[in-house]
């Protein structure tokens, strides 16, 4: 079975739909119209782009453009979970913490599935590598940026009880120990939902497009499987990794709890 | 068994630099305009707040100490008290720690035994204040940083208060550094009494 090709009309149909879409916006007073049709427009334009990089990238195969493209999509994805949070450690810090994060929630996750479990040769064929890295980026980001703003919100929300059970001779570990306990929760309590959700109330996009590509539904399952697993270890490693930077970060090296590090994203 | 507790040149933020040295047993007294650093400085001594200069305990310089042990050894009760379990008990080491001083001030601070099964929500500003600081001074600290410990607390309980700890320094258990905005109290508590200005401590003659 081959793929039917979609025509530029078939698009625009579709596309059709969400001008619909922005005219009842327009029509309520929703007041979302200009950003329905720019994120619509940004998106399309996006995914051209990369459909023809990717075109570029699988045709040349060369394991210095697979890994350039894989850390500009590192970064990118740093970039969004450190935007993300309303208030953002000082300096530098709190982008490499993001970007450290998302490197252990996906890039090194990636890796292992592609060498060890897919077992792909090369190791970086970009089919599998490329997408295999987005999609583990894409889904373990949520999870990562949650629970990173939450718990500087937390500790900022909650600095008095912070600093009265350190002045009561607690460790910093135990004086924010409750809070960083929920907001790993809060970052993974999506995906294991999800994981509860797959097959019975939603069908995996990944899985859906192999199926429409022509594979076999077991085949496909098995990489949905695969991939959920992935995304499932990823999220909870990175959002480890996240919490635990951050946490450090607040507190200095005598225990003190030094919010002076942080600054706020708005303008006030 | 106590020992001599040193302020050396302490400074944070604008004020400073702060110096005082407090005898084995003794309890001095901290007045000062709302907003001055008074709190700040409790905090500062205490080591949870950046500062310069130190604090020597027996002659041992705070960061000879982790900061765990100084901040038992140096404890201070913040004006306002912070709880985080649903109940009292759980705030308090049971096990560990003296129960006989521990029900000693539970009953003299006006509830039984029974205020650890209490809900923390359902506790009074002043029920607040009292068990808060019944849970650090079950402690045992050898220096005693008292925020405005007794604002919440009508004028029986702050006496009851005061003499607690009053006893406690004379028993040679611990020395007390108190803040207050109330003369009078201090004259009570303590033996000496200093203004916090925003750059130095000025000594008030006593018998205010």
């Amino acid at each position: 079975m081959h793929v039917i090709s979609l025509s530029a009309f078939d698009l625009s149909l579709a596309a059709l739909l969400l001008l619909l879409l922005a005219g009842c916006s327009f029509r309520i007073g929703l007041g979302i119209e200009k950003k329905i049709i720019i994120s619509g427009m940004r998106m399309t334009v996006q995914l051209l782009l990369v459909g023809l990089v990717l075109k570029v990238l699988f045709a040349s195969g060369s394991l210095y453009f697979v890994m350039f493209m894989s850390l500009v999509m590192l970064l990118v994805a740093g970039y969004e979970v450190w935007a993300r949070q309303t208030r953002r450690l000082r300096g530098s810090t709190g982008y490499l913490i993001s970007t450290g994060s998302m490197f252990v929630s996906s890039f090194s996750v990636a890796f292992l599935a592609l060498t060890v479990m897919v077992g792909v040769d090369p190791w970086y064929t970009p089919q599998y590598a490329i997408p295999m890295l987005g999609m583990l980026l894409g889904n373990t980001m949520n999870g990562v940026a949650l629970s990173s703003d939450r718990l500087i919100t937390d500790i900022y929300k909650q600095r008095g009880m912070v600093e009265q059970r350190l002045l009561l001779g607690q460790s910093w570990q135990e004086a924010c120990g409750d809070i960083r306990r929920d907001c790993m929760r809060v970052g993974m309590i999506p995906i294991i939902n999800s994981m509860a959700a797959a097959g019975v109330v939603s069908l995996p996009g990944m899985m859906t497009g192999q199926i429409l590509g022509g594979s076999s539904p077991i085949d496909a399952v098995k990489y949905q499987i695969l991939i959920m697993f992935l995304i499932a270890a990823g999220t909870g490693f990175g959002v480890m990794t996240a919490i635990w930077l951050i946490s450090r970060r607040l507190f200095d090296d005598r225990q003190r709890l030094v919010l002076d590090n942080l600054t706020s994203a708005k303008a006030h | 068994m106590v020992d001599t507790f040193t302020i050396r040149n302490i400074a944070f933020l604008e004020n400073g630099p702060y110096s005082l040295e407090l005898t084995a047993g003794e309890c001095c007294g901290l007045i000062g305009a709302s907003g001055v650093g008074k709190s700040q400085l409790l905090r500062a001594i205490a080591d949870v707040l950046v500062h310069e200069g130190e604090c020597l305990l027996a002659g041992t310089p705070c960061l000879s100490f982790s900061p765990q042990s100084w901040r038992k050894a140096v404890a201070m009760v913040p004006a306002e008290s912070f709880w985080w379990h649903d109940h009292v008990g759980p705030h308090f080491d049971t096990d560990g720690g003296d129960t006989v001083l521990l029900k000693d001030l539970i009953t003299r601070l006006g509830f039984d035994m029974d205020v650890f099964t209490w809900q923390i929500s359902r506790l009074s500003t002043g029920e607040r204040q009292r068990l808060s600081l019944v849970r650090t001074l079950v402690t045992k600290p050898r220096v005693l940083l008292l925020d405005e410990p007794t604002s919440g607390l009508d004028k029986e309980m702050a006496t009851v208060v005061e003499v607690i700890v009053l006893e406690m320094c004379a028993g040679g258990q611990c020395s007390c550094l108190w803040v207050s905005h109330d003369p009078e109290q201090l004259s009570r508590v303590a033996s000496r009494n200093y203004q916090v200005e925003l750059h130095g401590l000025v000594e008030l003659p006593l018998c205010m």
